[in-house]
């Protein structure tokens, strides 16, 4: 097993907006490491959340070369892109993103059935200790709405890391949260990523919350403007 | 999972749960109660034929199995036809139409209760004086009338007389001389039923007056029942068709725009399930599956309004409308009002599904 699990070079994003091309992505090179937690930083447009997006394989890129888990991804089909995102890659949202029709439990239950798992979380041990790490174990039979935003963030992270992906992408994850709770779920990003040894890539506009990876890499108008630095 | 999760989102809009699947219940209870109504109104027909007591019918050439109405025939034809061998007894009557599917019929009392072995009354008793007219049950409840009542119809003023139990040839008897006094039919008749000496006779007796008659139309009663049958009634089948081509049409587009609806309003829920490896036939899956649970639960609740509906026509016009319930066409309703509501849901499913993940995800 390779130890870089992203791999990409000079990856280009453009998109179509009416007559205007709006290049996203210019020339992006980046390496990942197997079980690395990488924060990304930038500001607003600097093609942070396009970079999320591709490597999420949530868009297919127009150009260059990237690989995820030895897989290439401009290879892959809209099905293939599924499977990855289904298979491999966890996702943790700026707002949380949890089904309001369903319960905690189900919204990650709902993850689990996608890859044919059994739904019952309370067989899984190891998932168990996770719920409880994030401290949501007792809150698994409330609604989205019924949880404040650092629970509905945490149930997130939960789902997200449910099918033990290989790459979990948190795209600001602490943008919705105040200062205690930011730090709660920064710190377990930190603990998952220790104790599952999961790649975790975050995009941040925060530097603090940067710092809790082991590296960060700066964007800027679509390319990585420096060489990620460990921390 | 995808159950719950359906189930879940048709409980989180219970208003348009509860719409779609009324608007889906009605449709299939409008295709069973016309279907009822029209079965309803053929038997009714049936029964008062049977009622009768007669063998064989005549009627003059041309005329339609069912509704027919005014005094073709001349009444000297009955003299002749009681003189053929084997007929034991022939009665002239004349059906006169009121509106609607509505008529009186002008009879022989004599004659017409030695052949169906008379009238069965429930209140009051035969014609005393020439105004009066007796009714059934069925008429009398629908308009509210009872033995000694003035009653208008024909553009003449009737006085009940008697009030009879349903099912023997008419719903309103009047004295035959007096309908056709009334409707310038003197000497006049519509059809003519008559009774032989014995069943035994009754090929040889339809034989000879096929023979005699010969342009007209003679049935025997079994030949003649068998006639009266949706086929036979004009644009029955047309229009029962084009019921259930517009409890389709409904049902397509209350489903559609329900689901469109729906689909609009979850675009960052699809996102969501696209973001977790959702694909795109697991989207449709899943608004199918929506639309069938919606569609089945509608099919029955249009079954029981179906009942409800039953109730309240026959409750209000017994007389005009003998709706009855049609539990074979249950299983051709319930499958009409699936496929239109299935179909409904292909074009919110197909968009749905093909919907961009990233901005469904930042749909606001």
């Amino acid at each position: 097993m390779s130890d870089t699990i992203i791999s990409a070079r000079e990856l280009r994003k453009t998109y179509h907006v009416g007559d205007v091309d709006v290049h996203a992505l210019r020339g992006v090179d980046l390496d990942v490491r197997r079980g690395e937690f990488l924060a990304i930083v930038g500001h607003s447009g600097s093609g942070k959340s396009t970079l999320f997006n591709v490597i999420g394989g949530l868009t297919p890129p127009t150009a260059g070369h990237i690989t995820i888990d030895g897989k290439d991804l401009r290879q892959m089909s809209e099905s293939d892109r599924t499977d990855l995102r289904k298979q491999s890659i966890g996702f943790v949202f700026q707002k949380y993103n949890l089904l309001p029709t369903l319960t905690a439990h189900d919204n990650i239950a709902l993850a689990r059935s996608m890859v044919g798992k059994s739904l019952h979380l309370d067989q899984d041990q190891q998932f168990q200790e996770v719920l409880t790490l994030l401290g949501i174990a007792h809150r698994l039979h409330h609604k989205p709405r019924a949880l404040s935003g650092g629970e509905q963030q945490r149930v997130a992270i939960a789902r997200a890391v449910v099918n033990q992906p290989a790459i979990l992408l948190a795209d600001e994850p602490t943008g919705n949260l105040d200062t205690e709770n930011s730090e709660r779920v920064l710190t377990l990003l930190r603990d998952l990523n220790e104790r599952l040894g999961q790649t975790i890539i975050m995009i941040t506009h925060n530097p603090e919350a940067a710092a809790f990876g082991h590296r960060t890499a700066r964007m800027k108008d679509g390319s990585i403007l420096s060489a990620a630095t460990p921390h | 999972m995808v159950t719950k999760l359906v189930v879940e989102n048709l409980k989180h809009r219970p208003l348009r749960t509860l719409l779609t699947v009324l608007a889906i219940g009605l449709q299939v209870t409008l295709v069973l109660t016309i279907v009822g109504l029209s079965r309803g109104l053929i038997e009714a027909s049936q029964t008062r034929t049977r009622g009768v007591g007669a063998d064989i019918l005549i009627r003059p050439p041309g005329t339609a199995v069912i509704g027919m109405s005014g005094a073709p025939m001349s009444e000297k034809f009955v003299p002749f036809i009681e003189k053929q061998p084997h007929v034991a007894l022939a009665q002239g009557i004349v059906v006169h139409g009121i509106g609607g599917l509505e008529s009186i019929t002008g009879i022989d009392i004599d004659r017409f209760d030695k052949m169906s072995g008379g009238l069965d009354y429930r209140r009051g008793g035969p014609f005393k004086s020439p105004d009066d007219i007796l009714i059934d049950e069925n008429f009398a409840q629908q308009r509210k009338l009872k033995v000694g009542d003035t009653v208008e119809l024909a553009n003449h003023n009737w006085t009940v007389r008697g009030i009879v139990g349903p099912g023997k040839l008419s719903k309103a008897f009047v004295e035959k001389k007096i309908l056709q006094d009334l409707t310038s039919n003197n000497d006049k008749i519509t059809m003519i039923y008559v009774k032989v000496d014995d069943p035994r006779n009754l090929g040889a007796a339809l034989a000879n007056l096929k023979k005699v008659l010969p342009d007209y139309q003679i049935y025997s009663m079994d030949e003649f029942l068998s006639l009266i049958t949706p086929d036979n009634v004009p644009g029955l089948n047309a229009f029962i068709m084009t019921v259930v081509g517009l409890a389709v049409v409904f049902g397509f587009l209350v489903v559609f725009l329900a689901m469109y609806t729906a689909v609009l309003e979850r675009t960052r829920e699809i996102g969501i399930l696209k973001a977790l490896g959702a694909s795109p036939g697991y989207i449709i899956g899943m608004l199918m599956r929506e639309t069938f649970i919606l569609a089945l639960i509608g099919c029955i609740l249009g079954i029981g309004l179906s009942y409800v509906a039953r109730w309240a026509i026959i409750s209000l016009v017994p007389a005009s409308l003998p709706v009855i319930s049609v539990p074979d066409w249950w299983w051709r309703a319930g499958p009409i009002s699936l496929s239109g509501a299935m179909l409904g849901a292909i074009y919110p499913g197909t968009k749905a599904a093909r919907q961009d993940t990233i901005e469904a995800l930042a749909y606001e």
